[in-house]
């Protein structure tokens, strides 16, 4: 995990998995409820005290075929009582709460690993919709796994019988029995879920009773001997972290909040323009409940308009804010290049998605790196940074607004659909901690006879930013090139020339505010570094420290500044033998810094729309190390 | 400047050279606009004229006052921006028949039925001047040009009807050289709410006198200043629009004597949305060309609603960001990390 502060032990870099880690896996049908069940058990996780990360993993479709295995929809939580940095790679328990959802899942799980099925949901036509020809309950296909088959439909029926529900609803109470047994497997306490429950259907209080018998049904079902002996209550002890005030986040909340924090430390209002799409919109829905916050959402007709207001409001003197996903950013690509070539401050964050065109929209991957560095006609740079982890995704968010105001530019910050879905535990900051930046708008009227430059600029080379309604200082600003001494239109070659040049100059001048890249884990000079940004910080640096726990010469570098990139990079990179790149693209990393430093940086790729396994990463590292 | 300097036209010009060729009736418009400015009570710090791209969106470069010229079609949706940001602005809305209709119809609809409180002055001239004279989405069939060497065939937007259809409040048509275009500006920005007027601008390079059958001087009589609470007259009075009840329709009337009532003419109602719909679509040559305040109906601006709702959700809550951030379900953890 990245926020809390840990001290790797001997023990645990040997730990192949860490001992006290388990690996849960919720599986079924989109409409039976596994994001809440995974949600509320990862509520519970963290209540306990254990680190934890988790990878919600859903369908495209709203509402796909009951029992097909397109409409399998599946949470999975890596938790323990030492660092968790992944979701993990193999699950030690997969509950498949239909056919569909153990034939899509089961060959991921352990060998010797635990499957909880539903017998109940194992019927002929059920069966069929996955594409099993016998029972796999009933042959022994399932052989290398333990297999623990109970009718969880019939008991959770029963359970909830008193409230009088319809067959349907008394049904949907399925996934709250099933979070009772996991509940009773890890000895988890069930009143947080409760209250929850309650609160939930505050206005239905006989769906939240039946619900909370369902989830009573279910932890008395472990504790009583109905379950043969072959499912031991597990205790995992509450991880080491440092002490203060702890809460899970996910990324888009992290975000969001992220984003106020930037606006308030800016001393700004924010403005924030969006257009709904996967997985982005969570962003949106967060900011437009934050009001007081001095926080205007709208939601535009398209992601082109949705940019032009922010720029608008930008332009006006508001933190300007926008929020989409591969897809909508393409289409917002014209808007920035006009923030670039205005110099108005614009944060853009891009979840990414699996791509090209719609591609993958709730799966994984960070293939718009090239997207974002160098996705715009004309020479047109733009700050770009990159977050790690949920927990992280909150200070890129206020470096993000931080750059955009100092530099008078727009600054993307990539995200992803895996950082944006999954909640981790997050050392709540102390506020005060953070330094403020605070904007000063230009308000002096130029002297008598000299006329309003608004491309004034500072030492940073970032310009003057006026606001309309100041007197004396209107002034026209617009795409079309403009005199670096009047900044009014100028299509001269020497004035194209020279404001490119600041442009671009100002820009890389981003890097010599930003800290030196630091090293994650390991040292400078050695056989061989593991590069990486994003999301796929948890795998790497689980990789990295497993091998070095067997020896090996290899350390672990993560760019959050992808462009431009810290001044000590180059010849930290070139420090080191061999580099690698692990990434979810075909390479897009490896061909800036290799373009950079001319450094021999080998690619690792996987875009399947699923995080790297730490055994792939390690295989990587031992094949480079030879 | 304080409050009390009394502006001029002059104020509210830049130095800057204007580029349009000449004879172009975008001067005629500019000149219309920076007149009307000081007797609108304009201030020059608090206008903002706003632009996509096309010959007309250069227009801001041309004001003393703040301006942006933005991107193809999109000049609406910053002027949302601008407005939400600070809704004490007045904003201008300077575009074309392509861009406001083509690549950014879009928009367009998008600003009128939301009703942001600005002016849009949509400068049609029936052609792509811009990119050499191109038929537009406001061309005749049958326009020549260099895409359409043997006409056009597709059938043209009408851009009052498409403001209309979008919910605009505020619908209205001016000329460039007509001496009422200051008028028709003046009633636009005196409505609360996105102000649509279609200006009838003639590009005299590509698209020389498409509006002659009714601009021209001998040709004054097709047209139809409408006036609130006035008759429908045209022709210097002897002609008229009545209501042909049966059908539904307007028809064209002959005034005997100035007795416009004997004549069945009817008396414009900015406030009928059938009949605006009537007089924006009525067929020219048969028809005369309606001119002036086709329809108004002023109601509460999207600006104001969403400042109105930031304010009541924010009431009695304050915004403390340590209690933002420590939100949540929560726990605390008290031990020490270990350490090797
Ligand atoms: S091309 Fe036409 S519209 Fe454009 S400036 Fe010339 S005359 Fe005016």
């Amino acid at each position: 995990m990245a926020t809390a502060t840990h001290y790797l032990t001997p023990e645990e870099s040997n730990a192949h998995p860490p001992l006290e880690a388990v690996v849960v896996r919720f599986a079924g049908d989109s409409g039976d409820g596994m994001q809440l069940t995974g949600g509320q058990f990862t509520l519970s996780t963290a209540l306990a005290g254990n680190d934890l990360a988790t990878f919600p993993d859903f369908p495209a479709e709203i509402r796909a075929p009951q029992g097909t295995t397109f409409g399998v929809s599946a949470f999975q939580i890596n938790f323990g009582s030492s660092a968790v940095d992944t979701a993990g790679d193999s699950p030690d328990v997969l509950v498949a709460m239909n056919p569909a959802a153990l034939k899509t899942n089961v060959a991921d799980l352990k060998p010797g690993g635990l499957i909880i099925a539903d017998v109940g949901e194992f019927g002929a036509r059920n069966l069929a919709k996955a594409g099993y020809d016998a029972n796999p309950l009933e042959d022994d296909s399932l052989a290398k796994w333990q297999l623990l088959a109970f009718n969880i439909s019939q008991l959770t029926l029963d359970a909830v019988k008193p409230f009088g529900l319809g067959n349907k609803e008394a049904l949907r109470c399925k996934n709250m029995w099933t979070l009772g047994l996991a509940l009773w497997m890890f000895d988890r306490d069930r009143k947080p879920i409760e209250d929850w429950l309650r609160t939930k259907f505050a206005k239905a209080p006989e769906l939240a009773e039946a619900n909370i018998a369902a989830l009573d049904a279910g932890h008395a079902y472990g504790e009583t001997a109905e379950i043969g002996g072959q499912v031991h209550q597990h205790h995992i002890d509450p991880a080491p972290a440092a002490p203060g005030l702890y809460r899970t986040i996910t990324g888009a909340e992290a975000i969001s909040l992220g984003l106020v924090a930037g606006a308030q430390l800016a001393g700004l209002p924010m403005f924030f323009g969006g257009y709904p799409i996967t997985p982005a919109s969570a962003i949106l829905h967060h900011l437009s409940r934050l009001k007081e916050y001095g926080v205007t959402t709208f939601q535009a007709e398209d992601e082109i308009a949705a940019i032009g207001s922010a720029i608008g409001a930008a332009y006006a003197g508001s933190l300007g804010v926008t929020s989409s996903s591969g897809p909508g950013i393409a289409l917002k690509a014209e808007a920035m290049g006009l923030a670039i070539m205005t110099e108005l401050p614009l944060v853009i964050i891009n979840s990414q998605r699996g791509g090209p065109s719609t591609g993958l929209p709730t799966k994984t991957e960070q293939s718009d790196l090239y997207q974002a560095v160098y996705g715009r006609n004309g020479d047109a740079p733009m700050p770009v940074i990159a977050a790690r982890s949920p927990a992280d995704a909150f200070d890129c968010a206020i470096e993000a607004c931080r750059i955009a105001v100092q530099y008078m530019t727009p600054v993307m910050l990539l995200t992803d659909g895996y950082i944006a879905n999954a909640a981790e535990p997050w050392k709540v900051p102390r506020m005060d901690g953070y330094a403020p930046f605070p904007v000063a708008f230009h308000d002096e009227p130029p002297a008598e006879g000299e006329s309003v430059n608004p491309y004034k600029r500072d030492e940073k080379l970032a310009r003057v930013w006026i606001r309309p309604g100041t007197p004396g200082l209107m002034h026209r600003i617009g795409g079309i090139e403009k005199n670096v001494g009047t900044g009014h239109i100028d299509y001269s070659p020497d004035n194209h020339q020279t404001m490119t040049d600041i442009r671009a100059a100002k820009v890389m001048g981003v890097a010599d505010g930003v800290p030196e890249q630091e090293i994650e884990l390991g040292e400078a000079g050695g056989r061989l570094a593991v590069v990486g940004w994003g999301s796929t910080f948890g795998p790497i640096h689980q990789a990295v420290r497993r091998a070095r726990g067997r020896g090996a010469d290899v350390s672990h570098i993560h760019i959050r500044h992808i462009w431009p990139m810290p001044r000590n990079l180059g010849d930290m990179l070139r420090s080191y033998d061999r580099v690698i790149v692990p990434e979810m693209n075909k390479g897009q990393l490896k061909t800036v810094l290799r373009d950079q430093y001319l450094v021999d940086a080998r690619p690792v790729t996987k875009v399947s729309g699923q995080p790297f396994k730490i055994a792939e990463i390690e295989a990587a590292i031992e094949e480079a190390l030879g | 400047m304080n409050e009390m300097t009394k502006l001029t036209a002059k104020d509210f010009a830049t130095d800057q050279e204007v580029r349009w060729c000449p004879g172009c009736g975008d001067y005629a418009v500019l000149k219309a606009v920076q007149r009307t400015m000081p007797e609108i009570g304009a201030r020059p710090e608090s206008t903002v004229f706003v632009s996509g791209i096309g010959c007309s969106s250069r227009f801001p470069y041309y004001m003393e006052t703040y301006g942006f010229h933005t991107i193809h079609g999109r000049a609406p949706t910053f002027a949302t921006g601008i407005k939400l940001a600070n809704p004490g602005l007045d904003v201008w809305i300077i575009t074309g028949d392509g861009d406001a209709l083509s690549i950014g119809g879009n928009h367009t609809m998008h600003l009128l039925r939301r009703n942001l409180d600005c002016q849009v002055l949509l400068f049609n001239n029936e052609i792509y001047g811009l990119t050499k004279g191109q038929y537009s989405p406001t061309s005749r069939v049958g326009t020549r040009s260099p895409s359409t060497p043997f006409g056009s065939v597709d059938r043209p937007a009408s851009p009052c009807a498409f403001a209309l259809g979008s919910g605009a409040r505020f619908v209205a048509r001016g000329i460039d050289v007509h001496k009422n275009l200051p008028e028709v500006l003046k009633a636009a920005h005196r409505h609360k709410g996105a102000s649509f007027v279609e200006i009838y601008q003639n590009c005299i390079v590509y698209n020389d006198d498409v509006f002659a059958p009714f601009t021209a001087k001998e040709n004054a009589g097709n047209q139809l200043w409408l006036g609130a609470d006035q008759p429908m007259l045209f022709a210097n009075g002897a002609k008229g629009l009545a209501l042909d009840a049966e059908a539904l329709t307007l028809k064209v009337v002959e005034v005997e004597g100035g007795d416009w009532e004997a004549a069945g003419v009817i008396v414009h109602n900015p406030r009928n949305r059938s009949i605006a719909h009537m007089l924006v679509e009525m067929p020219f040559g048969i028809f005369p060309t309606a001119l002036g305040v086709i329809y108004e109906d002023p109601a509460p601006t999207f600006e104001s609603a969403v400042v109105e709702q930031n304010r009541t959700a924010s009431l009695g809550k304050n915004a403390d960001l340590q209690a933002l951030v420590s939100k949540g379900q929560t726990w605390m953890v008290n031990s020490e990390p270990h350490s090797i």
